[in-house]
């Protein structure tokens, strides 16, 4: 077993390295929710800051759908000029998630295409990508993952667990799947089981990338084509999802893109056309559009609701933090006080804030002193308790 | 967490906060900036929770380590379990709720105890005001005109006395506080005009609490 103590060298203090965990070698393959089972498993994770002698510092930060396990600093040689990692406001030295006080690790979800096993990695099997023969995997197999992770880094409870969407799914299924193995849980821009309209969004995504003929069944890693187009699709209607209609009127109105006038024709004339292309084409360069059909999936079959907290008179006492956004029309407030609700009935001790933004989900990847602030000031609670 | 000094705290609250023994759980309604709650937590021990309507007072608890809910606390309250709390404390808000005595209730089921303050509507100024000049009166404690007050009640000591018997509560204790020196003193004569302030603790009269 490796100890995450020490590991940090000289160069880990100004830059961040993506390391591999792999675990679950046949026979000892691990069971999913599902009854299927899987292994070899490797996970991809990445960390900043170092765990103390107490072993007792460390905080998990769970990413959304299309996330990775690069939340925050650079990779040895990158510039300036490259694009900041997800939570880079949020988790470094001094920031809202302290790495000079603060262990912090974030790993790659299971089903994704960024370093973990997912249905573009190899099935030992066949020796081929797995294509749709990967198992379907849950929110609860992702924490599972994270948790055989954090066994192999030798740290018994985490400080707290933070992720927002579905990052916050995971947070809420470590809450009920490993509550002695945390302190706290920040579930951010999130909720207890999808709506059906944000089942709705997913299934059309689902489609636009099914009914491109270059899936081929799922089969389309060694044929030379694969469904850009669909896939673009899917991300476009996302990334609906994730504004709000004051964002969109602010970033976009009804303003044409680099003309004055109509083409009459179907060319990108408004700047609302043009944003969602780019983000479509962009998203196909670094994701798998089989990722993107397991992952929506886990997210629209996970439901705190129908999964009760084992009963345990000796449960610890978590502290929770929910935060949820006033645009968010994807996980809307009122599903965030849905949650809070089901705590308080349970006794927990649970702080709530709605966070006063027009930039819809996506305002929880977006820099705002309020969030950091509240997670500094909260998880100096933690510590100091 | 930043903890306030006690003679920073208003006077009403530090009255409050004499009151709660060391280690309670205690539940603040319309918490704003913690001060009350943070004192409570780091000089007695107590578990503390709050509710708070305002955004920015709430998020600023939140920053400062306490367990406080952004919310309304008509509503709010009625999802803790029974006896969650050793005391859940009412300040300077009835005079606002929409219904007292429904809020009342659930304040008693979710409490073993409540403290309840209020500005006190009989205090002298008021009376001569309202006598001599026939006009809505405005006091330090009461400072609105009638068009644009949050007070949408006006209560006094012997109306809450009154109030607190016939929704079925004990008085346990009664504090009446004269706010408008400089520092603030109980009030134990003619305390029904002079009170700027009164501080109950109630409880359900069939709970039998010592």
């Amino acid at each position: 077993m490796t100890a995450a103590t020490g590991q940090s060298g000289p160069a880990a203090a100004d830059s961040v390295e993506k390391r591999y965990h792999r675990f679950a070698e046949p026979p000892d393959t691990m069971a999913l929710e599902s009854g299927a089972r899987l292994g070899p498993i490797t996970v991809a994770y990445e960390t900043w800051g170092r765990l103390n002698e107490g072993r007792d510092n460390a905080i998990l930060v769970a990413h959304a759908f299309s996330g990775d396990s690069h939340a925050a600093g650079r990779y040895a040689g990158e510039s300036g000029d490259d694009k900041l990692a997800w939570w880079d406001f949020l988790i470094g030295p001094g920031k809202g998630i302290d790495t000079d006080r603060y262990f912090v690790i974030c790993a790659n979800i299971l089903g994704s295409c960024m370093g973990t096993t997912g249905p573009s990695s190899i099935n030992p099997a066949t020796g081929r990508p797995y294509g749709l023969d990967f198992p379907m995997v849950t929110i609860g197999d992702m924490v599972e993952t994270q948790k055989r992770l954090l066994d192999h880094l030798g740290i018994d409870r985490l400080l707290t667990v933070i992720g927002g969407s579905v990052g916050g799914m995971q947070v809420l299924e470590w809450c009920r799947r490993y509550p002695r193995a945390i302190r706290s849980a920040i579930p951010i821009a999130t909720t207890m089981r999808h709506s059906a309209l944000a089942i709705a969004f997913n299934e059309i995504a689902r489609q636009a990338i099914m009914a491109d003929p270059n899936w081929q069944g799922g089969n389309y890693y060694d044929t030379g084509r694969s469904p850009d187009l669909g896939l673009a699709v899917a991300r476009m209607v996302g990334h609906v999802t994730y504004l709000s209609d004051q964002a969109m009127r602010r970033k976009f109105g009804r303003r044409l893109q680099d003309k004055n006038d109509f083409s009459f024709g179907f060319d990108a004339d408004f700047q609302v056309e043009s944003y969602l292309r780019h983000q479509g084409s962009k998203f196909v360069r670094r994701f798998d559009a089989n990722s993107l059909l397991y992952i929506t999936r886990a997210a629209d079959y996970f439901d705190m609701t129908q999964r009760p907290e084992p009963v345990d008179a000796e449960r610890p006492d978590i502290k929770y933090l929910v935060v949820s956004y006033s645009s968010d029309w994807l996980y809307p407030t009122y599903q965030a006080r849905e949650l809070v609700r089901r705590l308080k009935r349970a006794g927990r001790d649970v702080s709530f804030c709605e966070i006063e933004a027009d930039c819809g989900h996506d305002a929880f990847l977006l820099p705002d002193e309020r969030l950091t602030n509240l997670i500094r000031g909260f998880l100096h609670g933690i510590a100091a308790a | 967490m930043a903890s306030p000094q006690p003679e920073h705290i208003r006077f009403d609250l530090q009255v409050i906060a004499s009151l709660i023994e060391p280690g309670s759980r205690v539940l603040d309604l319309g918490c704003g900036g913690g001060d009350l709650l943070a004192w409570l937590a780091a000089a007695k021990d107590v578990r503390g929770a709050g509710i708070e309507q305002d955004k920015d007072k709430a998020a600023r608890c939140i920053a400062r380590g306490l367990s406080v809910l952004h919310g309304d606390l008509n509503t709010e309250v009625e999802d803790y379990p029974d006896a969650s709390f050793d005391y859940v404390i009412l300040s300077q808000t009835l005079q606002q709720v929409y219904e007292p005595a429904r809020l009342l209730r659930s304040l008693a089921r979710i409490g073993k105890r409540v403290i309840v303050s209020f500005p006190n509507f009989s205090h002298w100024t008021i009376r001569l005001q309202l006598l001599w000049r026939g006009m809505a009166p405005k006091n330090d404690q009461l400072p609105y005109s009638w068009y644009d007050t949050p007070n949408i009640r006006v209560i006094t000591l012997a109306d809450f006395r009154r109030f607190a018997r016939d929704v079925g509560y004990r008085i346990v204790r009664e504090i009446a506080i004269d706010t408008a020196s400089s520092s603030g003193k109980v009030v134990e004569f003619l305390a029904n005009w002079r009170a700027t302030y009164g501080i109950f603790i109630i409880e359900q009269k069939n709970s039998g609490g010592a």
